[in-house]
C-alpha cells in the first residue's frame, strides 16, 4: 500500500524520467492498439470509431490521472465482450451511458480503497484470469476466420511469420507494423479478396468532439445500464490491477491501486462524453511497452495520442488495412496474454489450485463475463483454504486414574468447517462426574466454533457432567466473550427451553 | 543511546557528510549510523527491443531478463556501496568515533528517510547527491523532499567541513523557528560557539519583541549571543550576515509555509541553501 502524499518532483520524473524510450515504446504501443480497438468495437457491435475514440482517451487520461506509470490503457477485450448484449438491445447511446456510469462506480472504488480486495483473488484466479482473457481475445478472431476466402489464412499465416520472425533480424522496428504495412500493400497490390476495415464500419475522420449520451435520465434507463456499468466497473478494476501488479514485478517498483482504481473512472467517465465505449488495462500492450523499454506516464501519452493521429490522418490508408493483419497481430496478443507455463504447472501444483484455474478459465469461456469466472475462483479459492486449514485440527483426552474425570485437549484451528470433527471428538456416552476441555491450544475462530463448543458443554452436562473450560487464549476469550452462552446462568434452561 | 543517521553517496560530499556527522556525535554524544542508498538507475540500462511481439512464454521471459539485468547492476552497486561505507566507517574511526553502525538499502532516497529509526536525533545528509550538476544554482531535488519528509531535525553538510566556532540563528518568529532555538538550546550544540540571532525586519516591528524573548531564552540557557535586526529579503540578508560574522554554521526553521504557497512563489528555505555555502541545520 502505498500512504506517501502527492509529490510534485516525482509526478514529474515519472512523466519525463525517460523520454526518449518511452516516446519510441509509445509508438510501438499504438501499433498494438489499433487492431485491438478495431477488433472489439466490431465485437461490441459498434463501429471502430467508438473502439479507436476510447482507445485514444482513455490512454491520454490514464497518462495523467493513472496509479501505475507505463501500464497502458484503452478500449480492451475484457469490457467490449461484455458490453455485447447491451448494444444488440438497445443501441450505442446506453453504451455511451453505461460507459459514464462504470467510470463512475470505479471512482467510487477507488475512493473506497476497494483495491486492498485484490489481496482475496489468489495466484492461481489470476492465472486463470489471463488466460480466459487470452481465449476470450483470440476467439473474438474467429470469425475473421470462419467463411472466408483461402487467402485469409494464407495472408493471417504471412502475417505471423513476419511478426514473429522479423525479430530475430532485427529489434529496431515493431514487426506488428512491418506486417500490417506489408500485407497492406500485398493486397492493395494484387486486389486479394479479404475484407478489410473499411468494410467493417465507420472509422473516424475527425477529431473526437464532446457528446452527451442520448438516453433518457430515468430509473428504467438506470436499471438497463446498471449490471453493465457495474461489471465493465468490476472486470475493468481487475484486469487493471492485475496488469499493475504484473508491470510492478516486470519492473520492481510500486504501483498506487486506488489511484489506479480512481484512475480508470475517471478516464472511463470522460470517454463515454466522447463517443468512446469503456476500457482498462491491457495486459498484452502492457508487456509490449515494457518490453520496448516503456516506464513512465508519457509512453502512455504517446501511444494515445499516435493512435489518433495515425486514424485520423491516415484515415484513407487505415481503411484499406486488410483484417488478416488485424488478427494476425491479436493473435500474437492472445498467445503473448497466455501463461503458458501454467498448463505445465497443471502437473506440479497442488489440485486444488488447479481446480481454481481451470474453473475461472471454464466460467469465463462460458459466460464471457470474467467477473463472475474471478468470483468463482476467489470462492474455491476460500473453500479450499478453509479445508485445509480445517485439517489442522486434533482433539485427545486422558482419563484420570480414579476413571470419574476426563481431560479433553484441542488444539489447531476451530472453525465452521472444522466443526463437524470437533463434535465428533467428544465421547459423551462416557459417564464421568467431571469434563475438562483445554482448548489453551486452539484458536477459536467464529460464532459456529463457539455454538459446538456450547453445545458439547451442553451435552456434558446433560448426562450429569461437570465442565471446565480452560485456557481460552486471549484471541478466543474475546470472541467466547460476546458470543457463548454457556458460562450464563441460566444457559441451561434456555437450551431446554428451545426443545433439543 | 541516541544515534545521529547521516547519508552518504559517492558525491564529492560524502567525506564532508562524515566530518559534520563526526562533529555532531562529538558535541551531542550521539552514536552514529551510516545509511548508503542504493537508488536503482531508471530504465537507461535496459537493451532497446522495439520489435513490440510477444510470443509463447513472453511474461516468463520478459521478468527473467529484467530481473537478470538488474541482479546484475544491483551486484556491482552492492560491491560499490560496501566499500563507500568501509571508506566512512575508516574516516570517522580516525576522528575518534567509534561507535558506528553502516547500513546498505536499496530504494529511493527519500523512501529511506522516511524509514529512519525513531532514536536517531538528527539526520545529516550532504547539500548535493552524486547526481547533480555542482556547477549549476540547482539544488538536488530529492534535498527539499527529504527534509519535508524527515521526521528529524536536518543537518545539510556543506562541501568540507570546518570547525564550527561562530553560529548564525535565522529567526522569523514561526513555529518552526521558535523550534530551532529551542532545540539549539535543549540539545548544547552552541555551548562552545558564539551565536548571532538574525531577525530579518526593520526596527520597532512587532516581530523585533519576540526576538528580544527569544535571545534572552538563548542567554539564561548560557549561550553567548547576540541579536542583528536587519531589513530586507530573506534569503539575501541571510547570506550577508553569514559572510559578515563568519559564521560557520546556520540554523533555521525549515519550510514553515505550505507546499502550494511553495509552488507558486518558491521557498525560502530552498533559497537560503542554495545561497549559503556554510552547513545549515534545518528545523521544521
Amino acid at each position: 500500500m502505498n500512504t506517501r502524499h502527492f509529490s510534485l518532483a516525482q509526478y514529474r520524473q515519472e512523466w519525463f524520467g525517460n523520454v526518449r524510450a518511452d516516446t519510441l515504446s509509445g509508438l510501438v504501443v499504438a501499433m498494438a492498439l489499433i487492431p485491438e480497438a478495431i477488433a472489439f468495437s466490431i465485437i461490441a457491435g459498434v463501429d471502430p470509431k467508438v473502439g479507436l475514440f476510447a482507445s485514444f482517451s482513455i490512454a491520454v487520461i490514464i497518462a495523467f490521472v493513472g496509479g501505475r506509470p507505463g501500464m497502458i490503457s484503452a478500449a480492451t477485450a475484457a469490457t467490449a465482450v461484455l458490453m455485447t448484449p447491451l448494444v444488440a438491445g438497445h443501441g450505442l447511446e446506453y453504451l455511451l451511458a453505461a460507459t459514464v456510469l462504470a467510470g463512475v462506480i470505479q471512482v467510487v472504488f477507488g475512493l473506497l480503497k476497494l483495491g486492498q480486495l485484490m489481496r482475496f483473488v489468489s495466484r492461481s484466479v489470476m492465472t486463470g484470469f489471463v488466460n480466459a482473457l487470452a481465449i476470450l481475445i483470440f476467439m473474438a478472431q474467429l470469425p475473421e476466420l470462419t467463411n472466408v476466402t483461402w487467402m485469409t489464412y494464407v495472408l493471417v499465416a504471412g502475417a505471423l511469420a513476419i511478426i514473429y520472425l522479423l525479430p530475430r533480424v532485427t529489434n529496431a522496428v515493431p514487426s506488428p507494423l512491418v506486417a500490417i504495412i506489408v500485407i497492406t500493400v500485398l493486397t492493395m497490390i494484387f486486389q486479394f479478396d479479404v475484407r478489410n476495415v473499411g468494410d467493417m464500419g465507420e472509422l473516424p475522420d475527425a477529431f473526437p468532439v464532446f457528446h452527451l449520451p442520448m438516453v433518457p435520465l430515468t430509473l428504467e434507463t438506470l436499471m438497463i445500464i446498471l449490471p453493465y456499468s457495474l461489471a465493465v466497473a468490476v472486470v475493468g478494476l481487475l484486469e487493471s490491477l492485475m496488469t499493475a501488479q504484473l508491470i510492478d514485478d516486470l519492473t520492481d517498483t510500486r504501483s498506487n491501486r486506488n489511484q489506479e482504481c480512481a484512475g480508470q473512472g475517471i478516464a472511463n467517465f470522460f470517454t463515454g462524453f466522447i463517443g468512446g465505449m469503456a476500457g482498462c488495462a491491457m495486459i498484452g500492450q502492457s508487456m509490449i511497452n515494457v518490453k520496448s523499454g516503456g516506464r513512465g506516464r508519457l509512453s502512455t501519452f504517446i501511444a494515445g495520442m499516435v493512435l489518433l493521429i495515425l486514424v485520423v490522418v491516415l484515415d484513407q490508408w487505415v481503411r484499406q488495412i486488410p483484417m488478416p493483419a488485424l488478427v494476425a497481430v491479436m493473435i500474437m496478443v492472445s498467445i503473448g496474454t497466455f501463461s503458458w507455463s501454467s498448463i505445465k504447472n497443471l502437473k506440479d501444483h497442488p489440485r486444488s489450485s488447479s481446480v481454481v484455474m481451470i474453473s475461472v478459465v471454464a466460467v469465463v469461456v462460458a459466460t464471457h463475463n470474467l467477473a463472475i469466472g474471478v468470483l468463482v475462483g476467489v470462492l474455491l479459492s476460500g473453500i479450499f483454504f478453509a479445508w485445509k486449514i480445517a485439517q489442522l485440527f486434533g482433539v485427545r483426552s486422558e482419563l484420570s486414574d480414579d476413571g470419574t474425570q476426563r481431560t479433553y485437549h484441542v488444539e489447531g484451528q476451530l472453525f465452521f468447517a472444522s466443526v463437524e470433527d470437533f463434535n465428533a471428538a467428544f465421547d459423551f456416552r462416557e459417564a464421568l462426574e467431571k469434563v475438562v476441555i483445554d482448548v489453551s491450544r486452539a484458536h477459536i475462530w467464529d460464532i459456529s466454533s463457539v455454538g459446538a463448543l456450547d453445545m458439547v458443554v451442553m451435552k456434558f452436562r446433560r448426562e450429569g457432567a461437570d465442565v471446565e473450560i480452560v485456557g481460552l487464549n486471549e484471541a478466543s476469550a474475546t470472541i467466547v466473550d460476546r458470543l457463548a452462552i454457556h458460562d450464563k446462568p441460566d444457559a441451561l434452561e434456555e437450551f431446554m427451553k428451545e426443545g433439543h | 543511546m541516541d544515534k545521529l543517521t547521516a547519508f552518504i553517496d559517492s558525491s564529492n560530499y560524502a567525506e564532508s557528510v562524515c566530518d559534520h556527522a563526526a562533529w555532531i556525535a562529538g558535541q551531542l554524544g550521539l552514536s552514529v549510523e551510516l545509511v548508503h542508498v542504493l537508488e536503482r538507475q531508471k530504465g537507461h540500462h535496459a537493451p532497446v527491443d522495439l520489435s513490440g511481439s510477444i510470443g509463447l512464454g513472453a511474461r516468463t521471459a520478459l521478468l527473467e531478463e529484467l530481473a537478470e539485468l538488474d541482479a546484475q547492476n544491483a551486484k556491482v552497486a552492492q560491491k560499490r556501496g560496501r566499500l563507500l561505507l568501509e571508506g566512512a566507517l575508516e574516516r570517522l574511526a580516525a576522528e575518534g568515533v567509534t561507535d558506528v553502525k553502516t547500513r546498505l538499502r536499496n530504494g529511493d532516497f527519500v523512501e529511506a528517510i522516511e524509514d529512519v529509526s525513531a532514536d536517531s536525533r538528527v539526520i545529516v545528509i550532504g547539500k548535493r547527491g552524486e547526481g547533480a550538476d555542482f556547477a549549476s544554482g540547482h539544488l538536488g531535488s530529492n534535498l527539499e523532499r527529504a527534509v519535508r519528509t524527515a521526521k528529524q531535525p536536518v543537518f545539510v553538510a556543506a562541501r568540507a567541513f570546518k570547525p564550527i566556532h561562530k553560529v548564525l540563528v535565522a529567526y522569523d518568529g514561526g513555529p518552526s523557528a521558535e523550534k530551532a532555538v529551542d532545540r539549539v538550546i535543549a540539545s548544547h550544540i552552541l555551548q562552545e560557539t558564539d551565536a548571532t540571532l538574525l531577525t530579518v525586519c526593520k526596527e520597532g516591528d512587532p516581530m523585533a519583541g519576540k526576538a528580544e524573548a527569544a535571545l534572552k531564552r538563548l542567554q539564561d540557557a548560557g549561550v553567548t549571543a547576540t541579536l542583528v535586526m536587519r531589513p530586507g529579503h530573506a534569503e539575501k540578508v541571510i547570506e550577508e550576515v553569514a559572510a559578515e560574522t563568519g559564521a560557520d554554521l546556520l540554523v533555521m526553521g525549515a519550510y514553515g509555509h505550505s507546499r502550494i504557497r511553495t509552488l507558486v512563489i518558491g521557498s525560502t528555505t530552498t533559497a537560503v541553501l542554495r545561497a549559503c555555502k556554510i552547513p545549515v541545520f534545518l528545523v521544521r
